[in-house]
């Protein structure tokens, strides 16, 4: 796949609705590398990093919350997710192998169609669609867990992006967020350090003035009606070379869930 | 066979039936994980009854492993414990002794007959409904590409996996199909093995005596038995071996001397030699190695099948945790994870085995003196000043980032 990625821009462009949150730049910027999702040592290497404690993270709240056995195959067979800002399927491919019905979606067409070429290889089950979470809020559907992980930095209007999730989410049902904090150590770590001194990503693909404090966030989260149940960090370990969750530790990266009722 | 036989389909195939392959099946179909082990044995091989003279240290830590695994108590039973570990050269009075109270209730380990750990993985296999063993059959062929992994068999049929692990010794094929080179050198000693049958009780002890040929260990077996390593000069061992069973005796008799009273030499005698041997990677595109397939160490210390073990906790932990949320066991990144946790202690503890070696199988007078002078000065530690005590933990093999399944916690 070729990495220019600009052909994308305008059918992505057209198809964002009138009113949306879908920054038509990050999405380009997204596609260009659209093809390197899936190697572990490549351009998403930090996302690979974060993808065992995040989705331990989602499948212990989601086990615990929904009474189920983490350590059952399917833990989470018979839910239905939505995994929003789906990428190349990092995490809506490992959801649907521990049992859930996943829908990934993502704005970026050629995002989808790279999911969809790896669900289709390693045998997966995953509904992959091109559309916003707002368009999909507007069609009714609702889910037992919905998911924006590394997303909300990305959009536009977060407080529109936050209705629409809420909408997504079903009576007693789950909405998890990972972001990245505006503080003085997350310009250092996540800006100057992953995109200039490691180069784990091209430079441009944050703008630290897009970070969320976790206090802004979580009142965001709560005004759509949502109650906000955990927040943690996730902090780096350069020694392990590992990710791990750190409940006090929100300076750079954090995740959240919220429950409806 | 039926069509759906034909192709066996599971996370995880492992190649290699010994007893870190079993072992690791046994851990990972405890935790529910599908899993074949193709074996080139049959079943029954290396359980006949009667002792073959073949026994295991089996380190504290991996008992805890094996323990995991559901392996364990078939096994304590006919384990022998070792409560004190003494180290000692030429029976000089200068020796290292190492008491297990020093360090807890727990022994440091138990020394073990290679047929009765077999017989309880054997045992243990059917009882676990995801694990397949396919015995007694080659393998043919290994295809591996960036989706999976096919083990071709000599029967025809197929195994399909996310993950191959080489769990075929020294030797290693699995090893030699991914290009992944070795390093190493050859001792010029053997390992004699053998048992005795002795009148008083050993009451738990292990010895390692360090003889000029290289050192001769005393490990306490299940009842009024010990096993024998005694290693030798190559050009001599093969001399002794030959030797009939009054002089043997006689010869066992000058080395192991009268603290046991009177003995007599049961099962065989063998021989093999002895080296080191370590892979320059563990790791390969969804293939990883696994206990002598990846490194061999000299037996001064006991360490062998624990290293291998502790390959087998790492292994297990890195691929359960990889399945339960849902991610690929044999990608790149928990391969990774696996070679990083291992390398430093498997590289640790070929660099101490070898030093020892060099350092004790000698005659050399400023060498046999400074070692005299550092047993008799690590000795005179309180039991638990640090150094002494991390000395002990290492024998027990409760050293380092501990997998789960080391630290006595399910998978």
């Amino acid at each position: 796949m070729d990495a220019s990625g600009t052909h994308g821009r305008e059918g992505d462009a057209a198809a964002a609705k009138a009113r949306t949150t879908v920054d038509p730049e990050e999405i380009a910027r997204f596609s260009a590398i659209a093809a390197e999702w899936w190697d572990p040592r490549g351009k998403f290497r930090p996302l690979h990093k974060f993808n065992p404690v995040r989705l331990g993270y989602i499948r212990d709240a989601v086990c615990a919350r929904f009474g189920r056995d983490p350590r059952a195959a399917r833990p989470l067979e018979g839910l239905r997710i939505v995994d929003v800002g789906c990428g190349g399927g990092l995490l809506s491919e490992p959801l649907a192998r521990m049992g859930a019905t996943v829908v990934g979606i993502d704005a970026a067409e050629r995002n989808v169609k790279t999911a969809a070429a790896h669900a289709a290889e390693t045998g997966v089950d995953v509904d992959y669609r091109a559309t916003t979470a707002e368009d999909l809020a507007a069609s009714g559907e609702t889910f037992d867990v919905v998911l924006a992980l590394e997303v909300v930095e990305h959009v536009a209007d977060v407080e529109l992006f936050l209705e629409a999730l809420a909408v997504l989410v079903r009576p007693g049902g789950m909405l998890f967020l990972a972001t990245l904090n505006r503080t003085p150590k997350s310009f250092v770590f996540a800006i100057v350090g992953a995109e200039y001194v490691l180069r784990w990503l091209p430079r441009g693909t944050h703008d630290w003035r897009k970070f969320i404090r976790p206090s802004e966030l979580a009142a965001g989260v709560r005004r759509t009606g949502l109650d906000v149940g955990d927040i943690t960090g996730v902090t780096y370990n350069p020694v392990s070379d590992r990710f791990a969750l750190a409940p006090r530790d929100l300076d750079v990266n954090y995740m959240m869930w919220a429950a409806r009722g | 066979m039926n069509a759906k036989e034909h192709d066996i389909r599971v996370e995880v195939a492992v190649v290699g039936g010994g007893l870190a392959g079993l072992t690791l099946a046994c851990a990972l179909g405890t935790a529910g994980v599908e899993v074949a082990v193709i074996d080139r044995d049959p079943p029954e091989s290396q359980m006949v009854e009667g002792f073959d003279g073949r026994t295991t240290a089996i380190a504290f830590g991996s008992a805890r492993v094996l323990d995991g695994a559901g392996v364990w108590a078939d096994v304590a039973d006919e384990a022998g414990p070792i409560l004190d570990i003494r180290v000692t050269d030429q029976n000089d009075p200068l020796f290292l002794h190492y008491d297990h109270r020093d360090v807890g209730d727990d022994p440091f380990g138990w020394i073990v007959e290679n047929r009765v750990l077999r017989r309880a993985l054997m045992r243990r296999l059917p009882q676990l409904p995801t694990v397949r063993h396919i015995a007694p059959v080659a393998v043919t062929g290994l295809h591996r590409d960036a989706g999976g992994v096919t083990v071709a068999l000599a029967d025809g049929r197929t195994v399909s996996a996310r993950l191959v692990v080489g769990a075929d010794g020294r030797k290693s094929l699995v090893r030699e199909h991914a290009g992944i080179r070795t390093v190493g050198w050859s001792y010029g000693q053997h390992g004699i093995i053998t048992c005795i049958e002795h009148a008083e009780p050993h009451g738990g002890v292990a010895v390692e005596l360090f003889l000029p040929a290289g050192p001769f260990a005393m490990l306490p077996m299940a009842g009024n038995r010990t096993s024998i390593v005694w290693t030798e000069r190559a050009e001599l061992a093969a001399w002794y071996l030959k030797l009939p069973e009054h002089r043997f005796t006689a010869e066992l008799r000058a080395r192991v001397g009268d603290w046991l009273g009177d003995f007599k030499p049961v099962g065989v005698r063998a021989a093999y030699p002895l080296s080191l041997m370590h892979a320059e990677r563990y790791t390969d595109q969804r293939l990883a190695l696994i206990s002598e397939a990846s490194h061999a160490m000299h037996p001064i210390a006991g360490q062998g099948l624990n290293v291998g073990i502790r390959d087998v906790a790492a292994l297990a932990e890195v691929v359960v945790d990889a399945l339960r949320v849902g991610l690929d066991p044999g990608a790149a990144d928990a391969l990774d994870r696996y070679q990083r946790w291992r390398r430093v202690d498997t590289m640790t503890l070929l660099a101490t085995t070898d030093a020892l070696t060099r350092l004790f199988s000698n005659d050399i007078a400023p060498l046999a003196m400074a070692r005299r002078l550092g047993m008799a000065a690590i000795d005179r530690l309180p039991p638990l000043k640090p150094v002494k005590k991390f000395f002990m933990r290492h024998a027990m093999g409760m050293v380092g980032e501990l997998p789960r399944m080391v630290r006595g916690e399910a998978l």
